[in-house]
């Protein structure tokens, strides 16, 4: 079994009309058995800007906290928050800089930019960026979601629609995969607010 | 019917047959009779299937003054079967043995190497160290139907939460001394919540306006 599946995660993010929702499970495991179902697997970098990180539990707590650290020397040299696109470059480098002995997660980064235009982005554990203009996945159930992001979006989503659709793939999909679920967190981000929710799911 | 040859394994079988007959003694050699079957290997794997305890499961039984219940998840496939004669009852379950017969109430523990338990109760699966948990903790002998049968459902209720491989529907059976039934066969997503309702957290702190000056 591979270490990205030692804990078990599902981390999906998806654009809509000027804004974006980014969600994940709660979960953490060793193999099969679950030990809590409280675990924060999407971290905020600022009120606009947030990173998922799917894969190993230590080290997505390591990581949250080192682009944590990064994020406000950024703020206090340059006094303003980062742009997204700077944010995964940030990301890609402390990556790519464990070239060979890895932090083993892969993180989802959605963020509203300049002029509020969103952006996702997903990387592999060694920082090579992917990105999309509907939806990324990460995370054990990533096939399933996949599937459910695949035939559930829609381009140009209102943030309600945004935030059933989202809620509803990652319910589908966790479904489908052990190692994942036990409750939802999802993030629904738009220009002015932040709407934050902890979904029920079911606990098996 | 083919016989498989076992002198071989007897320290004190003669090697050779006394008489110059062709066929001589080798139906009186130990033997064992072989399966009808042109495929041996695949009969051999899919007997051994048969009795294997499925992964990513949980299954529980126990005996109590009123018969034995039997109870599991269902995400993986259903792996028993029940078979019925007119003197006893059987109920095969995965591993399990439960039945019912003139010495009353009897449950087995079959493994795939042919061991064989008699016993109280038993859990098999990926799920049943945590049904374990559960039953030995709630178990008493002079329960009645329902709070067998409710223990039943709770072992396996707190063995899919904690196993990722268990999951889907808590069944539970009961087999008494007419025959069996299901007492109930419940969704473990609306069980949870059964169990342990969701209590809106109170607000600690609300923001407002500021009263101004």
């Amino acid at each position: 079994m591979s270490i990205f599946e030692y804990n078990g995660s599902a981390v999906v993010a998806m654009v809509g009309k000027n804004c974006f929702a980014i969600a994940s499970d709660r979960r953490l495991g060793v193999n099969l058995q679950t030990i809590a179902t409280d675990f924060q697997r999407i971290h905020k970098i600022h009120p606009k800007l947030y990173i998922g990180l799917s894969g190993l539990a230590t080290d997505v707590q390591t990581l949250s906290q080192k682009l944590a650290f990064r994020h406000k020397l950024y703020v206090l040299r340059e006094e303003r928050d980062m742009r997204p696109e700077t944010f995964a470059s940030l990301v890609s480098a402390l990556l790519y800089e464990k070239r060979f002995g890895p932090y083993l997660c892969m993180p989802v980064i959605a963020g509203l930019g300049d002029d509020n235009v969103p952006f996702i982005c997903t990387m592999d554990c060694l920082g090579a960026k992917e990105l999309a203009k509907d939806f990324v996945v990460s995370g054990t159930a990533s096939e399933s979601l996949y599937g459910a992001c695949e035939s559930m979006f829609k381009a140009d989503m209102e943030p309600d629609e945004l935030f059933e659709t989202i809620s509803q793939a990652l319910l589908a999909s966790v479904d489908r995969d052990c190692l994942s679920g036990w409750g939802g967190h999802v993030l629904l981000v738009t220009p002015t607010e932040v709407h934050e929710k902890t979904l029920k799911g079911r606990m098996d | 019917m083919m016989r498989i040859d076992t002198s071989g394994l007897d320290p004190f079988a003669p090697f050779t047959s006394a008489s110059g007959d062709v066929y001589g003694d080798v139906l009186s050699v130990p033997s064992f009779e072989l399966p009808r079957t042109t495929d041996f290997d695949g009969f051999q794997k899919k007997s051994v299937q048969m009795v294997k305890p499925a992964k990513g499961t949980t299954t529980l039984a126990f005996i109590f003054k009123d018969g034995v219940i039997v109870a599991a998840d269902s995400r993986a496939s259903m792996g028993g079967y029940i078979c019925m004669s007119i003197v006893y009852l059987f109920f095969l379950h995965r591993t399990m043995i439960a039945g019912w017969d003139e010495t009353g109430p009897g449950l087995y523990y079959v493994d795939s190497e042919g061991g064989r338990l008699k016993g109280k109760r038993f859990s098999v699966g990926s799920g049943s160290p945590y049904a374990y948990g559960v039953l030995d903790d709630g178990y008493r002998y002079n329960m009645s139907v329902e709070e067998a049968g409710e223990l039943g459902r709770r072992a396996i209720y707190h063995a899919t939460f904690r196993d990722a491989a268990s999951g889907g529907v808590a069944s539970v059976y009961h087999v008494g001394p007419n025959g069996w039934q299901k007492l109930s066969g419940d969704d473990v997503g609306d069980l949870h919540y059964k169990y342990y309702p969701v209590i809106a957290a109170p607000v600690e702190q609300e923001m407002s306006e500021a009263p101004s000056a």
